[in-house]
């Protein structure tokens, strides 16, 4: 191979590795945002604080419905205030308001963002599918806590409130899936 | 032959060039292809900046005015007040597009890259002569879809595109159904391709061609520019085909790259458009900084100050500019400590930028300038450029972007560094190579009419754009608020301006062609000394059939 193909060449394997790494900016941007709770992502824990620090936090909790889903859906309380490491629960409530039954899956994020590193969930609706039969209307309850660590990082000393918000969007990939099996269902969807 | 009244009369080598239809269709010749892609830039840059026209011509007073006489007259008032608002924003969307895609990089690139690398260090052609054809055809093909992208509907029957020409998500996914973005996201795919194979020409052309003795170190810097130029191309316009490739398959197949009811994050496309869309300013404007550098040196009939700072300083900008992306992107919700970061890493910019200039200044002190058409463009490029980095360095503060994000003192900044930054440098190229290109003498005083027309044109349109964005004016709306309005009127009286002084361009050339004043070698003197100016005028068809020693 001559010198001007073998350059051509390299480029051109530089190239393939840049369209490779532009696809591998999928994944890695996920990670990169659970890791470091990037843009308010929220983080999961498996058991609940050990301690509970003297430090009052106020959560607020939001609720919105993404066009095309039937839905009303809506936060049971406006805001919970504990200790920071004290696990809560809290409950939101759907509507389906349509006649058919209805897959949805809801999004979320704390503000400030920067407060999402801290805000540990253990169970949430969110974490899976929801479905919804016509007019059913379900609680959907989230376990969580405020990470006592936040006391360690200067830069959120001025967070006395954090506000979760969920987004519910209709799932129409799992509908397709799932709705078919279900009784009573003329598979038509 | 079909060729005879193409054939330059005075080209007194014994090259035999083919007929018209292979010399032109099938052209493997570099400085053939050169002069072809800088005819399609002329005519991208005139309907460009028709498209500008329109806006202005809109914007000249509050209310919408003008563009509802472009939409279907039967229509009721309310539907030809919609139409005219998606006709101004497909105006913004592909004026950007035309003239990042199809004017800024064919004029600089493809253009005078084309004509002029090769001759500058030493090699009779480009490394693969018939790759370089299919880049500019390739660009054809992709200019043929934008247009067809203009005709057909974006959403709800409105003809084209009208996101804007970042072309974020949703907008371009579900925002704007129609076939108009398919045929754009494609168009651009073709013209990023034409990018790369001509990058990876460059690239080996470059490294493997110089004449013996030409070492990188000894190489014009108008070569070094194009070759940072195409390393920066080869990295970042992959990045933009898988950005659009992921909106292409989020609209056609279902995916969710950008879609947060799928799982997806529309803010993902814009760290991966940026992650391209930064180092394209830069692109854009490298190749500027290299002509400029050349032509600076050649009228203060010195060389240029710090040869190997100015090398690496384009090189540094390069690099930096890949990691600066963020800053377009202040107002997504980005922590404070990555704002910190960008800000900072934004502002290194203004270094490398900064050794620029002055060495340029330093090249013209103490020199014996003279004052040709081509310098008062390249001294017209370094004033404009660096009023356009200053506001540049402004809006790099993350606290002072999240104001004037989105307004006019965006506009006019982008457009200093681009529309008179680049534009300008095209210009002083254009009249430093004329003589060289086509074998005739321009008129130095219409050349230098042009130039003071359009200086004083382009800074009527963009200055009091400055004063706009402070006082909150919106980008890519049709209308304004009444307070708006004087600022906005002497803006659309600077395009009328910069229109004229491009009609005398337009006569400069006519005039050219048509008294055919025998050109020189090397008009310039003692100054201009690289390669291209010891070759006749035009070069001939074959150079360096012996290559040239380099001491």
């Amino acid at each position: 191979m001559n010198r001007n193909s073998k350059t051509a060449l390299t480029v051109c394997v530089v190239v393939a590795g840049m369209v490779g790494m532009s696809f591998a900016a999928v994944p890695a941007y996920r990670a990169f945002c659970q890791i470091t709770g990037f843009d308010g992502t929220t983080q999961r824990a498996d058991a609940p604080s050990r301690t509970v620090i003297d430090r009052e936090i106020t959560v607020r909790f939001d609720a919105t419905t993404a066009d095309g889903l039937p839905w009303h859906f809506k936060p049971q309380q406006v805001s919970q205030t504990s200790k920071v490491g004290q696990t809560n629960l809290a409950y939101y409530s759907a509507t389906n308001n349509s006649d058919e039954p209805v897959i949805g899956t809801a999004t979320f994020n704390v503000q400030p963002a920067k407060a999402g590193l801290y805000f540990r969930k253990i169970e949430c609706f969110c974490f899976t599918e929801q479905v919804l039969l016509p007019g059913e209307t379900m609680d959907m309850p989230v376990t969580y806590f405020v990470d006592p660590a936040i006391e360690d990082e200067d830069n959120l000393d001025d967070v006395f409130e954090i506000t979760l918000s969920y987004t519910f969007y209709r799932d129409e990939k799992a509908e397709a899936r799932e709705l078919a099996a279900l009784p009573g269902q003329s598979g038509d969807l | 032959m079909a060729d005879a009244a193409h054939t330059d009369a005075h080209a007194a080598d014994h090259d035999h060039k083919p007929s018209f239809l292979v010399r032109w269709f099938y052209s493997t010749n570099h400085k053939d292809i050169g002069t072809l892609y800088l005819i399609f830039a002329i005519l991208a840059g005139l309907i460009g900046g028709a498209m500008s026209g329109l806006m202005r011509i809109e914007l000249m007073e509050p209310g919408v005015t003008f563009l509802t006489g472009f939409t279907d007259q039967s229509l009721p008032p309310a539907a030809q007040l919609d139409a005219a608002k998606n006709f101004y924003n497909m105006l913004i969307t592909y004026h950007g597009l035309i003239m990042i895609f199809f004017m800024v990089m064919p004029a600089l690139i493809g253009g005078f890259g084309n004509w002029f690398v090769p001759i500058m260090i030493g090699a009779p052609d480009m490394a693969f002569p018939r790759m370089n054809n299919i880049s500019f055809w390739l660009y054809g093909a992709s200019a043929f879809l934008l247009t067809l992208s203009m005709f057909v509907p974006g959403y709800a029957g409105q003809l084209g595109f009208a996101g804007g020409w970042v072309l974020y998500p949703p907008l371009s996914t579900s925002g704007s159904p129609g076939p108009a973005m398919d045929l754009l996201i494609v168009s651009l795919h073709l013209a990023g391709a034409s990018s790369i194979l001509g990058a990876i020409n460059f690239i080996t052309t470059i490294f493997n061609m110089r004449a013996p003795g030409m070492t990188l170190h000894k190489m014009p810097l108008f070569a070094w520019s194009v070759l940072v130029t195409a390393f920066l191309l080869v990295l970042s316009l992959p990045v933009l085909a898988g950005a659009i490739t992921m909106l292409l398959t989020d609209r056609m197949f279902g995916t969710t790259f950008f879609d947060a009811a799928g799982g997806g994050d529309p803010i993902l496309y814009q760290h991966l458009f940026w992650f391209f869309g930064h180092p394209e300013v830069y692109i854009l404007i490298l190749p500027a900084f290299g002509i400029i550098s050349h032509i600076v040196s050649t009228f203060s009939n010195k060389p240029v100050f710090g040869y190997m700072a100015m090398a690496y300083a384009m090189v540094a900008i390069g690099f930096v500019g890949f990691i600066v992306w963020a800053h377009h992107m202040y107002t997504v919700g980005l922590s404070v400590d990555m704002k910190a970061y960008f800000v900072a890493a934004t502002m290194v910019i203004a270094v490398p930028t900064g050794v620029k200039i002055f060495s340029w200044i330093a090249t013209m002190w103490g020199g014996s300038i003279s004052f040709r058409t081509p310098m008062l463009w390249a001294i017209g490029f370094i004033f404009l450029f660096t009023v356009g980095g200053v506001t540049g360095v402004v809006l790099a503060n993350a606290g002072i972007d999240h104001t004037l994000h989105d307004t006019y003192y965006v506009v006019a900044h982008f457009h200093y560094v681009l529309s008179l930054g680049a534009v300008f440098a095209i210009f002083a190229g254009w009249y430093y190579w004329f003589e060289k290109m086509f074998g005739v003498k321009y008129n130095e005083i219409i050349g230098a009419a042009h130039f003071w027309v359009m200086f004083i044109g382009v800074n009527l349109i963009f200055f009091p754009q400055h004063f706009l964005g402070l006082q909150g004016m919106p980008r890519r709306y049709i209308d304004y608020a009444e307070g708006f309005a004087l600022w906005n009127l002497v803006s659309t009286w600077g395009y009328f301006i910069m229109a004229f002084g491009i009609l005398i361009w337009a006569m400069g050339v006519a005039e050219a062609f048509m008294r055919r004043r025998k050109a020189e070698a090397n008009p310039w003197g003692e100054g201009a000394t690289t390669l291209e100016w010891t070759l006749s005028s035009p070069p001939p068809f074959h150079q360096f059939n012996e290559l040239p020693k380099v001491k």
